[in-house]
């Protein structure tokens, strides 16, 4: 193969970090005009990887080739003089900015002591036109579309020359539809001569748009693959090592009374809007209720009326007929509600606490863990980890083990833990997969679908349709506050409730305020 | 929260290449200003060692340090920066002399109510620092320091109103029945001034080890010190838990200002500044990593530096103040932990390959 062909070549990267090697002896080809996907589960080490590629970490050992000559990237300056960019998963940008502004941040234009800002959106405007990303410059970043943004960060690396751009899961906090648009800009920039590395672990999306998949699994290289060639059963299988089942297995649900109940729930916030508009919703023993909806249409709000963590202004929420409404955090957990926090790290646990620490996060004034004068009986409490950690079959070195240097699936398996052994009636999971491999996905929905089973009423939150479709019972679409759908996954697919998420489409919503 | 993470730093490692970086240091400078680094250090030695009068006085005033590094220690731990244990020290003293100079108790008694009201006066005085960033989330640092100076003014005006010895810059004297000096320890100790405090500081190392690492109260402490959010969801009023903290502290501050007036000098000068002891404990949690056996070892560390500096400037001229300095580059060591490491990469690496 003609040397020139090749955009970017890993030679045998090695990356340890204390107690891990997290990338062993990697080697990879990224071919011109490519889109080359990047799989493997969470703590893989492709994100070491990338940040190797992009220059945030120094490898111990290997090389790396960008265009056939061998360079040493050792910042991220660096590696954009190499023609490297990266679009994070979490965006960079400056909010009351606009978009010129913030494309340009770092390497402002001068014309004399001026920032040129008008020859730089000239060139924003040009740069969005080529790729059709069809983009006001001018507009700032608060009053665009999460969609937007991205692509304000696509523009970036190229206003910076970026000829090898790196994703990092870009699909994440996208729409169906927004997908769709993203996948089509990716395709026109390669047409344009791009190469793309797309780090993912979703393979719709790989066998979608991928010329190229190299399978990554605890830090070695398994095989890169023509996707043409491909299933995504075989990639899924080759990225867990073993035999994935992707349709989670659960008996039709058996409803019976009510549960949970929201009667016209405001929330305001800060500004004065509502950002709960008038909500009601039920929710039965027995079942599974997803709420569906695109990121900031009030998920975070309900999930914490529900849970006292919020004021509500008006309405009432009832728990097995009884009024919860504003009561306290922990009024609300002593009366049956379980509560797996869309943020783990910032609400579910205490990063620098061990892991026995952290399962008593909830319970630890009950007498069984502390005793009248206030002393917490650490065997209780060592006993109570141990039994959590072999039901729940959590991967850790011992109970006194540091919760942040754990992996993310079993961060998650300690919460769910603990809030399933609290024995609740009423479980609130908030986007309880986020981030996770597809193992432990598939151990989180089977632990909601037990406590279905067990006639629990279980509230599910996701920004992942998937997920929704697969594992509710009823699915409610949440939309701007309110409640926009109410329909079955047997009876909806993903365009009609994209279309409801974008608000564009209402359906059995309980949406009365208009 | 760049400060907190700093003052978390547990490793024993940083502080004891802290403390020898720290002495070079300072011997370097004395060589620079033709002093003789091994005489000073050795009559540093002497001067802490050298009697059993010297030995009482240092540890009289490594007390203090350590009780003013439990203060600091414990607000950090819940994720505050006390700055205002000057304040407290200052108020602690304030109820302990008008309990001292103002009732009549019975020996023993009185002692122990001046204390106790000190340590109250010191609490309410941390508490209301607590309650100001619990409620209306005004900085801890602003309160704090803010509320030295209204001790500091609030003090000298009640002793120039009720308690002024007449025609001095003092208050009058305890009463001796106030006195909490164990005579028959300080005779032995050829009349250094050993209170129960000695004794007292001990029980608070204990109290600070058992109440942060066995009690429910500690273990909310160090939830909101950590992670306040985490300590929202499960339900911990994190309020409840900083004001009572800040009490805590101040309970320590207030009793240093209490032990100062009833074991040591039996009356409060009128000073235009604060003791600046509530700044040392700074360093001292800092240097022993707010855990108990840290504040107290860095505590010892400090206190005695800053006692045998006396010796410094009587056995070789040093100036005291060149003990000021090594003590600033030891805090500057820990502080800047990167220096360190960078130093000792080398040796790091080659330890870490034998493991």
């Amino acid at each position: 193969m003609n040397k020139a062909d090749i955009a970017l070549e890993l030679k045998g990267i090695t990356k340890r970090f204390p107690g891990i090697v997290a990338n062993d002896s990697i080697s990879f080809q990224l071919k011109r005009g490519e889109i080359h996907a990047l799989l493997g589960e969470n703590g893989a080490g492709k994100s070491t990887l990338m940040n190797i590629v992009f220059g945030l970490y120094q490898p111990e050992e290997g090389e790396i080739h960008v265009n056939g000559e061998k360079a040493l990237i050792d910042s991220p300056n660096k590696a954009i003089e190499l023609g490297i960019g990266m679009v994070h998963q979490h965006f960079k940008l400056v909010e009351p900015f606009t978009v010129t502004e913030n494309i340009i941040l770092g390497t402002e234009p001068k014309r004399g002591m001026q920032t040129d800002i008008k020859g730089a959106s000239k060139k924003v405007k040009q740069l969005s036109e080529q790729y059709g990303f069809d983009i006001d410059p001018m507009a700032t970043i608060d009053s665009i579309s999460v969609g937007m943004q991205q692509r304000v960060e696509i523009i970036k690396t190229l206003y910076r020359g970026a000829d090898i751009l790196i994703f990092d899961e870009p699909t994440a906090v996208l729409t169906p539809q927004e997908i769709i648009e993203l996948l089509e800009i990716m395709k026109r920039l390669v047409a344009e001569g791009k190469s793309i590395i797309l780090i993912t672990h979703k393979l719709k999306e790989i066998m979608e748009i991928a010329d190229t998949c190299t399978i990554i699994r605890r830090g070695k290289v398994i095989e890169s693959v023509t996707v043409a060639d491909t299933n995504p059963q075989e990639l899924a299988e080759k990225m867990v090592g073993k035999a994935v089942n992707f349709k989670t297995e659960k008996q039709p649900a058996k409803p019976k009374e009510v549960f949970l109940e929201a009667k016209d729930i405001v929330v305001v916030d800060r500004n004065g809007k509502n950002v709960l508009n008038h909500l009601s919703f039920s929710l039965h023993a027995g079942e599974i209720v997803g709420i569906a909806g695109v990121d900031g249409n009030g998920q975070t709000e309900l999930i914490e009326a529900i849970t006292g963590m919020q004021s509500v202004k008006s309405g009432d929420i009832l728990l097995q007929g009884k009024s919860i409404v504003n009561h306290t955090p922990r009024s609300i957990s002593e009366s049956g509600i379980s509560h797996i926090p869309q943020d783990r790290h910032k609400h579910g646990l205490v990063l620098d606490f061990s892991v026995s620490e952290n399962t008593i996060l909830q319970t630890y004034y009950h007498p069984e863990i502390t005793n009248k004068r206030g002393f917490i009986d650490v065997k209780a409490r060592n006993e109570m980890a141990t039994r959590l950690v072999k039901e729940f079959d959590i991967r850790t070195p011992g109970i006194d083990t540091r919760v942040g240097s754990m992996s993310g699936g079993n961060q998650q398996k300690i919460i769910i833990a603990r809030e399933i052994d609290k024995d609740p009636q009423v479980m609130i999971a908030a986007q309880p997969t986020r981030g996770l491999d597809v193992g432990a996905i598939e151990f989180v929905h089977k632990q909601l679908i037990a406590q279905r089973d067990q006639g629990k009423a279980v509230l599910l939150v996701s920004f992942e349709l998937e997920e929704i479709l697969n594992v509710a019972d009823r699915i409610l679409v949440l939309f701007d506050g309110q409640i926009v759908g109410d329909t079955t996954p047997d009876t909806t697919n993903e365009q009609e409730l994209g279309l409801m998420m974008a608000g564009k489409y209402e359906r059995g919503g309980t949406n009365e305020a208009k | 929260m760049k400060l907190n993470e700093i003052f978390k730093r547990q490793s024993l490692f940083v502080p004891i290449i802290a403390i020898v970086l720290g002495l070079v240091l300072g011997a370097l400078v004395m060589l620079a200003g033709g002093y003789d680094p091994i005489l000073a250090y050795q009559s540093m030695l002497t001067k802490i060692f050298g009697s059993t009068f010297d030995i009482g006085e240092a540890i009289r005033t490594i007390v203090p340090l350590v009780m003013c590094g439990l203060a600091v220690a414990i607000s950090f731990r819940a994720g505050m920066f006390n700055i205002g244990v000057d304040g407290q020290i200052i108020m602690g003293s304030l109820g302990a002399l008008i309990v001292g100079t103002q009732f009549n108790l019975p020996p023993f008694l009185h002692g122990l109510v001046a204390i106790l009201v000190g340590a109250l006066f010191g609490g309410l005085w941390g508490a209301l620092v607590g309650y100001l960033k619990a409620t209306k989330g005004i900085s801890e640092v602003v309160t704090s320091i803010m509320l030295n100076f209204i001790a500091l003014y609030f003090s000298q005006f009640m002793i120039n109103l009720f308690m002024l010895q007449k025609g001095t810059q003092r208050s009058e004297m305890i009463h001796d029945s106030a006195s909490i000096q164990v005579s028959w320890l300080s005779n032995l100790a050829g009349g250094a001034r050993i209170h129960w405090g000695f004794f007292i500081v001990i029980l608070a190392v204990i109290f600070y080890q058992v109440y942060l690492n066995k009690t429910k109260w500690g273990y909310e402490l160090r939830t909101v010190g950590l992670n306040p959010h985490a300590a929202k969801y499960a339900g911990m009023s994190v309020s409840r838990v900083l004001v009572r903290t800040m009490f805590i502290s101040g309970v320590f501050g207030g009793l240093v200002g209490a032990f100062d007036v009833l074991g040591v000098f039996k009356y409060v000068a009128i000073s235009s500044t604060t003791s600046g002891l509530g700044f040392d404990g700074i360093a001292v949690a800092l240097l022993g990593g707010n855990t108990a056996i840290g504040v107290l070892l860095s505590g010892i560390l400090i206190g005695a530096l800053t006692y045998g500096s006396q010796g410094m400037s009587f056995g070789a001229g040093v100036p005291g103040e060149i003990i000021r300095m090594v003590i600033g580059f030891i805090i500057f060591f820990v502080a800047a932990p990167g220096i360190v490491k960078l130093l000792f990469r080398p040796f790091q690496k080659k330890t870490k390959k034998k493991v």
